[in-house]
Parts: structure tokens; C-alpha cells; sequence
């Protein structure tokens, strides 16, 4: 129903002022109630109503965009004169100079400033009140808890989180940390996600100190001890790129697709060289191929990862490669083994001298303890265990944990500490000469997996990377840290007893198996057929000469009666 | 004439005690400058002179003023900054400010 009020106004007072004035209501429309339409509603019975006498108020936020703070210094080189002196000019200054000291008020001034300095200046030299005494004193036993605080936490600045699946310190002073960010979950990879790693300022979580950018996402990367501009990493795409991080966020060079790994290339390590350009990847394809960075167009050499030498081949997860040997280097396999190989084998069945299984699952780090480099950590399935290069099973390992294990490291400055991360997010710190039976303690850094845990090399900080792409620094107790007193000492005995124990166990299994084989050499030789109808003959013969008292008659005898009994059969 | 003769001997008591205060073991420098920063006499290189005398005046100041602050009635007496390779020390008048720098651990 529509409700319309019609009025008529003649053209000639269109745009005129309106005269307003009051009139009485009179009623244009009158709708009277219809009960018909109180079929449609239900009485509610009881009714419940609030009603607030309150002014109305509605709720606003604010969020003031954050100011980027950054710090910059001043130098203030010259300045104070007085406006008749021109600075630049020097016979100006000179005059000025000159000026000043030949006032009497500046030499009385001079005198008297001398004396007084000439009494703090002495005052230092008859005494040192900052020395220290008793620095040659021996440390007390530190007997702190062992504890990791957590300093910072650096996250990935994308949008569209990534994995943080490796990550390298600066060499030396490690005030920085190179992240490697991608996604290792096959076809995990959203195509809008950035490519970026990220190299982080140790001081500044906020934003990432340098990006590198790489044609595929970086699985792992490291920076080269010997020169710490220069950065090593191998992508998702199995190629292979160094940066200069003097010369920008792009790769100064990249390995050609043909000649480069066909699987994401998990590991790399620099090799020691002269050069120090030199370094190797390791991929699952199961090659180990060598690089120069200077020619980065083809790998130097090639090796097939084939410990049964009949062509299977195993797929590389980890390397370690120790400077102090050069011809020897490991890698960790995918089948759960570890290859100790020689580089200067003559032919590529020999590469691999060593083969030490052990794991349930890939080996996920691979590394030498600093301090006995015989003896190496490998972490895998469960597990961590210890080994001596010349024993093909482990020394030492620890009972299976919770979660599984995805990396670990030893301690740069105490031997018998190392750590290991776990998937469950959180890493334990294992002090071996303290305890082997669990670890000393245990920290929980956050909700995802852990990819990579690198201690930095003076030992106080461990960098964890994870798998939501947020990295954590955690600063360790003074005790975690610090070398403990004998403790070199202790430690290489423990790893000895260790090595010996399990030597006499392997000597004596194998004397035992000799032993077994001894006794029975016969059973080994059964013989069959002709063999076997003369030898019956021949003790037959022996077993009737030795019963017979002389006539021979008894074999005949025995011959009848053996007769005998088989005839009834046939009647 | 006399006036004259003063005026030289003064000068010349002015270069004594600097090169006294010079002698002591573990003196690296001293520098002369006047309340505003401007350098009058200095025994260092070119390039550390005027950084330590704009940056060691105002903080001078400062000091001085701090002390004001704190007790109208007190005043500076010296300064000095002890820092891991050697130390500061600052005296000063109305005028004229002396700054010396010394290594006391000199080996």
C-alpha cells in the first residue's frame, strides 16, 4: 500500500523563499488497527527485558603504526671559534692562537691547571686502583644448575611461513647467523612464497640484517670458515650457489642444472684447500659431488655413494669433513649408515673404506668431537650415538627418546658435552661425563620441530632453527660452557674404556664363531653317494675285525640272521 | 721593557710546565682548549686533536653543570674518565680547559 501526499505549485513561484508557518495537524492517512493480522503473533508469557540507564558508549582500537628506531653517530670535528676567526682560514687560526698565549690570564691559568694534573697524574702512577688481584687464582667449581636462557627469537618476516631448515654462524666472532628457509614437505611449496634466506644480526630481531636470494629455496647453507663474506648453499633444485655478502643479495655464481645433484641437496661442508674455495655437497640422489667457487660451472669430482659396490645406491643426508684430516671425510647415509671415504683412492670401488651401520632410519648429523677427533656423533632415528673410527659399532648411545631426533652438535669448548634437537620442538643438552643415562637437561623452545641446532664456536650460544621458520638463541649456564677441570682427561678415558670394551666384545663373538666352526668340521663335509657306500663299507669292515676272534665266521653269521628278517617280508 | 721580560718568562714557565707534565710516565697527550672547543695548544696529531677536544669539552660542561645542579654551591673539580686502554683527565677553569690523556699500565 502506497502511502502518497500529492501538491500542486504554480511554475512562477518555483526558487521562491519558503514561508514557513504553524497550521493545525489535520490527518493526511488513517490506518486502523487490524485484528486479523493478531493470528500471526503469540502472547510471550513471561517476558524478560533489560533496559541499562547508562549513557551509550561504543568500544574503539588504535594501533600507532611502530616507529623504526635506528641508531646513528655524529662526529663533530671542528668547531668553538669565535665568529671574527675563520676557521678555514689557517693564518687566521694560527693568529688566534698565538693571541691566546701571549694573554697572562692563559699562563697563570696553565700553571695552575698543570700542578693540579701533575697530582692526578702521578696519583695514578704510584697506585693502580683498578688492578685486579688474584687473577691467576683457579676458578672455583662453578656448581650452577644447567640452564639455557633464551635471548631471542628471530621469525621469518614472510607472510607465508617456511621452514628454518639450517643455519650457519659467523666464523669467529659469530655475531651473525645465516638461515636457510624452505620447505622440505615434497610439493609443500605455495608458489607465491618467497625464495629469501636471511641473514640475521645477532642484536636485532626485528628485521633481518641481509637477504639472499636464490633462484630456489635454500635447503642448506654455510658461511666459509676462511673467509666469513663469503656464503655457501644448496637449494631445494639440488644447484648449488655461493654469495659475496660484499656484493649483494644475488649469488655471484650458480651451478649449471645438468651437472648438479637431482635430489635437494641436504649438506655442505668447505673442504680445506689452499684456496679455501673449495667445498662438497652431499644430496639423497647419492652423489657427493666437489666444488670450486671459482669455477662453479662443473663439479671437480664425482662420487657415487655405493657402499655395497654392486650399484645400489644410497642417498647422502650429512657430511663432516675435519681440516685437520684432509683425505678423509664422512657421510651419513639415508639407509642409517655412516661411510668414512678417502678422497685419494685410486679407484671409485675404494672410495669408501669404512661403513659403520647403526641407525634405524637417514642419519641427520654427522659431526667429529673437536677434542678426540677419532670418535664422531651421529644422530638419527631415536638415538644419538658415539663411535670410534675404528669399531664398527658404536661406543656409546643414548636410550631411545620420546621424540625423534632431527640434528645435533657437540659443544665447541667442552668434549663431553653435545646436543641434540628433537621433533617435538625442544632440544636436550647431554653432559656424558655427568650422566649417560638421560640428559642433563632438557629445553623446550617451541611448538614445532626443530630443523638445525648449531652451537657457536666460543660454546656460550646455541642458535635452534624450527620448523614454523622462527630461529631462538639461547645463551648457555657458565657450567655448560666452560671447560671443567680433568675434564679432557676424564672424558678420553670414558671414550677408551668404551672403545676397549666393545673390542673384547667383538673378539670374543668372533672367537666364539671360530670355536663353533672347530667342533663340528665334519657335519660341514657330509658326503653323498659313492662316497658315502664306501665309507659305510670300510666301517662295517672295522666293526666286524674288531669282534671277531679269528674265523671270520661272524660276519657270515650276522649276514644269515640279517637275511632272516627281511625274508618273512617278502612271504 | 720589564713587562716585556714577564710576559716572556710566563711564557716560558708555560713550556716548562707542559713539558713537565709530559715527561710523566704514561702521558700520551695533552691538549689546551678553550671552553668552546677551540684548540690552543696541543702535542697529538691532527687527527685525534680536534675529535678529543669536540668531544671531551661538552662533556665537560655537562659535568659541571651537573654538579651545579645537584649542590648550587658545589663545583667542578676535575673529571676524570677511565676507560680499558687509558684515562682521561680534565681540569678546568673558566676559561680554559686542559685535557691530558694517560695510559698508566705503559709497558
Amino acid at each position: 500500500m502506497e502511502i502518497v501526499y500529492v501538491y500542486q505549485k504554480k511554475r512562477r513561484e518555483f526558487g521562491k523563499q519558503a514561508m514557513l508557518s504553524d497550521r493545525p495537524a489535520d490527518i493526511g492517512l488513517s490506518i486502523p488497527p487490524d485484528p486479523s493480522y493478531l493470528k500471526n503473533y503469540t502472547e510471550r508469557n513471561p517476558s524478560h527485558t533489560e533496559a541499562q540507564c547508562c549513557p551509550d558508549k561504543s568500544e574503539h582500537e588504535v594501533n600507532t603504526d611502530s616507529y623504526v628506531l635506528t641508531n646513528r653517530g655524529i662526529l663533530h670535528t671542528q668547531g668553538g671559534w669565535p665568529k671574527d676567526v675563520d676557521a678555514t682560514d689557517v693564518e687566521h687560526t694560527i693568529r688566534f692562537r698565538k693571541k691566546i698565549e701571549k694573554d697572562e690570564e692563559y699562563m697563570r691559568v696553565i700553571k695552575h691547571l698543570g700542578d693540579c694534573m701533575e697530582h692526578t697524574i702521578k696519583q695514578n702512577n704510584a697506585i693502580d686502583i683498578y688492578q685486579e688481584y688474584f687473577q691467576e687464582a683457579p676458578e672455583t667449581h662453578v656448581s650452577d644448575a644447567p640452564s639455557a636462557k633464551s635471548l631471542n627469537v628471530y621469525r621469518d618476516p614472510n607472510s607465508i611461513k617456511r621452514a628454518a631448515t639450517y643455519l650457519s654462524w659467523y666464523p669467529e666472532e659469530g655475531h651473525k647467523i645465516a638461515v636457510a628457509y624452505s620447505v622440505l614437505q615434497f610439493q609443500g611449496m605455495p608458489s607465491n612464497m618467497s625464495l629469501d634466506s636471511y641473514i640475521w644480526d645477532v642484536e636485532n630481531p626485528n628485521a633481518p640484517d641481509q637477504t639472499l636470494t636464490p633462484t630456489s629455496p635454500i635447503v642448506c647453507i654455510k658461511y666459509n670458515p676462511k673467509d666469513p663474506h663469503i656464503l655457501v648453499g644448496g637449494s631445494y633444485n639440488g644447484l648449488l650457489s655461493y654469495w659475496d655478502t660484499r656484493k649483494g643479495s644475488f649469488p655471484v655464481d650458480t651451478s649449471p642444472l645438468e651437472k648438479s645433484h637431482r635430489d635437494p641437496v641436504y649438506n655442505v661442508a668447505w673442504v680445506q684447500s689452499k684456496s679455501g674455495c673449495e667445498f662438497f655437497s652431499v644430496s639423497t640422489d647419492g652423489q657427493a659431488l666437489w666444488w670450486d667457487i671459482r669455477k662453479l660451472s662443473e663439479p671437480t669430482e664425482t662420487m657415487m655413494i655405493d657402499p655395497e659396490k654392486n650399484g645400489n645406491i644410497v642417498g647422502g643426508t650429512v657430511l663432516d669433513f675435519e681440516t685437520t684430516m684432509p683425505t678423509k671425510f664422512m657421510i651419513g647415509g639415508e639407509n642409517g649408515a655412516t661411510f668414512m671415504c678417502n678422497k685419494k683412492a685410486k679407484t671409485p670401488g675404494d672410495k669408501i673404506t669404512h661403513v659403520y651401520p647403526g641407525h634405524h632410519g637417514p642419519v641427520y648429523a654427522l659431526q667429529r668431537n673437536p677434542f678426540f677427533l677419532k670418535n664422531f656423533l651421529t644422530v638419527g632415528d631415536w638415538k644419538a650415538q658415539i663411535w670410534s673410527e675404528d669399531i664398527r659399532s658404536p661406543i656409546m648411545s643414548t636410550k631411545y627418546s620420546m621424540s625423534y631426533l632431527t640434528d645435533g652438535c657437540w659443544s665447541p669448548t667442552r668434549p663431553s658435552v653435545f646436543f641434540t634437537a628433537k621433533m617435538d620442538g625442544s632440544f636436550d643438552i647431554w653432559d656424558y661425563i655427568f650422566k649417560q643415562v638421560e640428559p642433563t637437561h632438557t629445553v623446550q623452545v617451541c611448538n614445532s620441530p626443530l630443523h638445525s641446532i648449531k652451537a657457536q664456536e666460543h660454546g656460550r650460544l646455541i642458535a635452534a632453527s624450527a620448523r614454523d621458520g622462527s630461529m631462538t638463541l639461547f645463551e648457555l649456564s657458565e657450567g655448560l660452557a666452560k671447560l671443567q677441570n680433568n675434564e679432557k682427561k676424564i672424558f678420553s678415558e670414558m671414550l677408551e674404556r668404551e672403545l676397549k670394551r666393545e673390542k673384547t666384545l667383538e673378539s670374543a663373538v668372533r672367537e666364539k664363531r671360530i670355536k663353533a666352526a672347530q667342533k663340528r668340521p665334519n657335519s660341514a663335509f657330509m658326503p653323498t653317494g659313492q662316497a658315502l657306500e664306501e665309507l659305510l663299507k670300510a666301517s662295517e669292515d672295522d666293526f666286524y675285525s674288531y669282534i671277531d676272534d679269528g674265523d671270520g665266521k661272524l660276519r657270515d653269521e650276522a649276514m644269515a640272521r640279517i637275511a632272516e628278517y627281511e625274508k618273512p617280508t617278502s612271504s | 721593557m720589564s713587562a716585556a721580560k714577564d710576559t716572556n718568562r710566563d711564557y716560558n714557565e708555560v713550556e716548562i710546565a707542559l713539558n713537565r707534565l709530559q715527561t710523566h710516565k704514561g702521558v700520551q697527550g695533552i691538549v689546551i682548549t678553550t671552553h668552546e672547543g677551540t684548540v690552543i695548544r696541543s702535542t697529538m696529531d691532527n687527527i685525534q686533536t680536534p675529535q678529543i677536544s669536540t668531544l671531551v669539552t661538552p662533556l665537560a660542561a655537562r659535568s659541571k653543570g651537573v654538579v651545579r645542579d645537584l649542590d648550587p654551591e658545589d663545583e667542578l673539580k676535575f673529571l676524570r674518565i677511565r676507560s680499558k686502554k687509558h684515562e682521561i683527565m680534565v681540569a678546568e677553569t673558566k676559561s680554559y680547559l686542559m685535557i691530558v690523556i694517560q695510559n698508566p699500565h705503559e709497558l
